[in-house]
């Protein structure tokens, strides 16, 4: 038959000569090979005390941002939630109450927010779909349990301390800042 | 001392010896023997044969007795599954037994009368027993060695497959 | 008389202790080589470079639950991992770990024991280790301890006859059974008594030997009687805690049996190359003829470690093959030809 590519190979079975059934040089040869790693650099990285470098962009463990004010900035508009491929994120959206101004951005807010992180995918969709600027994701590493119920993200863990704010302004690409520049855009307000 | 460690190993010889015959296990049986072997090794070692002692020990216990431990296992032989004996075979075994001790104690009768050994220190040494078996005792220790290369010839034709075995 | 004892008592607990801590790093070493090999780093976390390691894992070891199978023999069971150990350390006895130290005008041998017929004996008490898997294999009651068992024993015997088979051809150049006088026989330096260690006379029952040593105990690429990707375990599939660890510790000490005798047969034992031409005294000499010895065998243990993570595991039939039609005829050709050598140079060439 004819070979419609040349990447067949022909099988033989080949009869081994006397160097061959013997095996010594088979075994010399093997533990030269072993022992040339010996004297080779390990690639491990030894976790705690040093950490491989990860990407500029690395999307890790959310968070929930607050305004300059320290006021949650997130809506609950939901936009995340249908954006997220996993459907890790649910909300309950509230009305803000007088009194709770400096808590809230916008009249209405999230009283409960959260996110499946066992179901999470880390793409990102619901960091882009935002229009309020409320939720990135950072370069933290999501913390191990031993309970699934754990991995279930509420607000507590999701919203930046006021005190302790977290870095996001690599996240924040060109096009967004370009995009705040202009002030008519009732997100910009 | 030496009397003492003499009536000692003799005692552990023929306890074992005897669950050797008397326990129902075939591993347990085999387990005895070698514990039997091991005494009477120790008997060697009294008699300042080291090197026959540590040829028994490599020869019965450590090789001929694995072979047996290893065929009671591979045949998982065990109980429930030794055959009943009939009376016929007990009967032909006492008689048989009976001879063979017949022989013994006739054997023994006249070893007071033998001129008592005399001992030397260096009886058992390697150098010394293969000074002997290579001279005096040449003819037979040849025989023994022809007898068993027969028997692994034997061995390797019982081995081979039935075709080779025909004519 | 006393003195005597004293100096035994003091030989015999320093060896045993050795024995064991060396036999402890060989774990650690195992896993420290294997990373190495294979471009890792290895235990590191406790202690210094993970130096305390083998205490964390003997610790491990005795919090470990003890798990005696229902339908086991207990006795047996008890009896084989105990065997294993037992016959391990017993045949340190006859090893030479040094030539004799001069204190106040006495000799002391660094010797527990001279026998006469020392090599023997290390064969008495390695045929012997055998009982030790196949009574644990079989008390088990459980087929995959059971196979395991009788791997080893088939493995074991057949190992042996060709390894007595070189040995008988070494045995025929030195004139002697004993480890000691070997040694002595190998003893270096240019002053007149120049001797080439005996690996020079007899290379070809030195990889024989080598080979067989692998086999008995029980390490890759032979390691069929605890082939986990078969047997589970092999015969400590049911073992546990304590007694397990008397399997594996087992099997660390025969390795480090294993090269000091392959350095005391083949490679000099306690001698090293110009001892004798450096003017040292008697007592200086040997505790560098120790030191030396102890590199030597820690050479072999690393050799050990450095095949298994080269070549892979042997299957049955062809670990027969080899033993039974390789190694055996190879042994006898070469007590042949040692022979007729031996003989040419008696009656022809002087």
């Amino acid at each position: 038959m004819q070979a419609l590519t040349n990447r067949s190979k022909v099988v033989v079975k080949k009869q081994m000569n006397f160097w061959e059934r013997i095996y010594l040089p088979a075994i010399l040869g093997g533990i030269v090979i072993t022992i040339k790693h010996l004297f080779r650099k390990s690639s491990t990285v030894k976790y705690p005390e040093t950490k491989r470098e990860i990407s500029q962009i690395w999307r890790g463990q959310h968070v929930l941002k607050r305004d300059e004010h320290g006021a949650e900035r997130c809506t609950a508009c939901g936009l995340c939630a249908v954006a997220c491929p996993a459907e890790a994120i649910t909300m309950v959206a509230a009305e803000r109450v007088k009194g709770e101004e400096k808590l809230y951005r916008e009249e209405k807010y999230a009283s409960t927010y959260e996110i499946n992180m066992l179901r999470c995918i880390f793409c990102g969709l619901c960091e882009e779909a935002c229009p309020k600027e409320a939720i990135f994701l950072t370069d933290r590493i999501l913390p191990t349990d031993y309970g699934r119920g754990e991995f279930v993200f509420g607000k507590d863990k999701l919203v930046e301390p006021v005190d302790e704010r977290v870095d996001v302004t690599v996240r924040q690409t060109a096009a967004v800042l370009e995009f705040k520049k202009h002030k008519q855009y009732s997100h910009n307000k | 001392m030496t009397l003492n460690l003499f009536y000692f190993l003799s005692f552990v010889a023929i306890f074992a010896s005897l669950l050797v015959v008397f326990s129902k296990s075939p591993v347990h049986s085999v387990l005895y023997l070698i514990v039997a072997f091991f005494a009477i090794g120790g008997h060697y070692l009294l008699l300042n044969a080291e090197f026959l002692f540590i040829v028994h020990i490599i020869v019965y216990a450590g090789a001929i007795m694995v072979l047996f431990l290893y065929v009671i296992m591979l045949l998982n032989l065990n109980e429930e599954s030794e055959p009943h004996k009939s009376n016929l075979l007990k009967f032909a075994a006492a008689i048989a037994g009976g001879l063979l001790l017949l022989i013994l104690v006739a054997s023994l009768k006249g070893v007071d009368q033998l001129p008592a050994a005399t001992m030397q220190h260096d009886v058992g040494y390697v150098k010394k027993l293969g000074h002997v078996l290579f001279t005096e005792y040449l003819l037979p220790f040849e025989i023994t060695s022809v007898l068993l290369l027969a028997a692994m010839v034997g061995a390797v034709m019982l081995g081979k497959p039935e075709k080779y075995n025909k004519g | 008389m006393i003195s005597f004892f004293i100096y035994k008592a003091i030989l015999v607990v320093g060896i045993f202790a050795i024995t064991l801590f060396v036999a402890a790093y060989s774990t650690y070493a195992e896993r420290k080589v294997a990373a190495f090999l294979q471009d890792r780093v290895g235990p590191d976390r406790a202690g210094p470079f993970g130096m305390f390691q083998p205490l964390a894992d003997g610790l491990k070891f005795m919090m470990k639950e003890e798990i005696i199978p229902d339908f086991a023999n207990k006795f047996l069971f008890i009896l084989g991992p105990s065997i294993a150990m037992m016959t391990a350390l017993m045949a340190g006895v006859v090893i030479p770990w040094g030539n004799s130290l001069v204190i106040d005008g006495k000799q002391y041998f660094l010797q527990i024991a001279d026998l006469n017929v020392g090599i023997l004996y290390v064969f008495a008490v390695v045929s012997i280790g055998v009982y030790g898997i196949m009574i644990g294999g079989w008390a088990s009651n459980n087929k995959f301890s059971l196979l395991g068992a009788i791997r080893a024993s088939a493995q074991m015997i057949s190992y042996e006859i060709a390894m007595g088979l070189s040995i008988i051809a070494l045995i025929i150049t030195t004139g002697t059974l004993s480890l000691r006088e070997i040694s002595l026989l190998q003893t270096g330096g240019v002053g007149g008594h120049w001797n080439f260690w005996n690996v020079v006379y007899q290379p070809v029952g030195f990889i024989i030997f080598l080979i067989c040593a692998f086999a008995e105990t029980n390490r890759t690429p032979f390691d069929l009687p605890e082939c986990e990707t078969e047997l589970v375990g092999g015969y400590h599939t049911e073992y546990s805690s304590m007694k397990l660890a008397l399997y594996l510790f087992a099997e660390y000490i025969n390795m480090f049996i294993s090269s000091a005798v392959i350095s005391t047969l083949y490679f000099g034992g306690f001698n090293f190359p110009f001892m004798n031409d450096l003017g040292l005294d008697q007592n200086t000499i040997t505790i560098l003829g120790t030191l030396f010895f102890f590199a030597k065998i820690t050479f072999f243990i690393f050799f050990f470690m450095w095949i298994r993570w080269t070549i892979p595991r042997f299957r049955y039939d062809q670990l027969m093959n080899l033993g039974w039609k390789a190694l055996i005829p190879l042994a006898v050709i070469n007590i042949f030809i040692t022979g007729l050598v031996i003989i040419i140079k008696t009656h022809y060439l002087n």
